[in-house]
């Protein structure tokens, strides 16, 4: 119950983060990326607010040899720079300017951002599906 | 400046859950990965179906608080369909978002995720600059 709860605490500190910094307007993200138009710089202080915490409590948490309710971290295994990475990292903006949802912002949107949230999140999880069936079918 | 406090404020908030979530749980706050993940078997369901849970949850409450906070898409469904599906698949192909890689990945210094972040900054933009900021 512990790990739920504490997990549920934390999703909820990370909604009202970005509903507070503006993430679930889909135009003001759109603003933000809008650099040659009348560009909106509130999402850089989003990010640089975000940053500055995390990379400080990091720090501080690494010195640690296991995390409070788990046997180990989960760092990320993949290190390699590749096509698949950037085109994947292209294909995900490309969709993100189109739309001004990014996954966390759409997922906490989908009660107050009527109907184009909840389309938006549809398709998005039918993009992962689709996505990694192509890659369980590559092998 | 109230822009200016309300993003540095927000963005202190989700720098705060993701310290919190690799502190107990020892994981990435990345909400692609999480989202796309949410329902495999392995120890790290719980984490996420209750990370997913806080989110969507606390939108709707947000969203019954503070309407104005939350806004409809500026294009329409079909094309919010399309970018759906756009941000599913390269999310998945590019292992990471805004969060993952954004935040925590470039906090990290990891070359994957400056990569990543450079990349999807600049199609992200380019799209916008092409289609248009608005309807």
């Amino acid at each position: 119950m512990k790990p739920f709860v504490l997990a549920a605490t934390a999703g909820a500190l990370f909604a009202i983060g970005l509903t507070l910094g503006g993430m679930t307007v889909p135009a003001k993200v759109i603003g933000f990326l809008d650099v040659s138009g009348a560009w909106d710089p509130q999402l850089a202080f989003v990010m640089a607010g975000a940053i500055i915490v995390y990379a400080s409590l990091l720090r501080i948490i690494r010195r640690r040899a296991v995390p409070l309710l788990a046997d180990r971290f989960h760092w990320p295994t993949v290190h390699a720079i590749d096509a698949r990475l950037v085109g994947g990292a292209a294909i995900f903006g490309i969709g993100w300017g189109l739309s001004g949802y990014c996954p966390g912002p759409a997922l906490v949107s989908l009660a107050g951002g009527a109907a184009s949230a909840i389309v938006f999140v549809v398709a998005m999880i039918a993009g992962m599906v689709f996505a990694r069936r192509l890659d369980h079918a590559r092998g | 400046m109230v822009a200016i406090v309300h993003g540095l404020t927000g963005g202190a908030l989700i720098g705060l859950a993701s310290a919190m979530l690799l502190l107990v749980h020892g994981r990435i706050a990345g909400i692609s990965g999480i989202l796309g993940h949410a329902v495999d078997t392995d120890q790290g369901r719980t984490f996420r179906l209750g990370f997913l849970a806080g989110l969507v949850v606390t939108g709707a409450i947000l969203a019954a608080l503070q309407p104005s906070a939350f806004g409809a898409g500026v294009h329409s469904l079909p094309v919010l369909a399309f970018a759906g599906v756009l941000v599913g698949i390269g999310t998945t192909l590019g292992n990471g978002c805004t969060s993952g890689h954004g935040v925590c990945g470039i906090s990290r210094w990891s070359p994957r995720s400056l990569v990543a972040v450079v990349t999807f900054m600049v199609t992200a933009a380019l799209t916008v600059a092409i289609v248009g900021a608005h309807a």
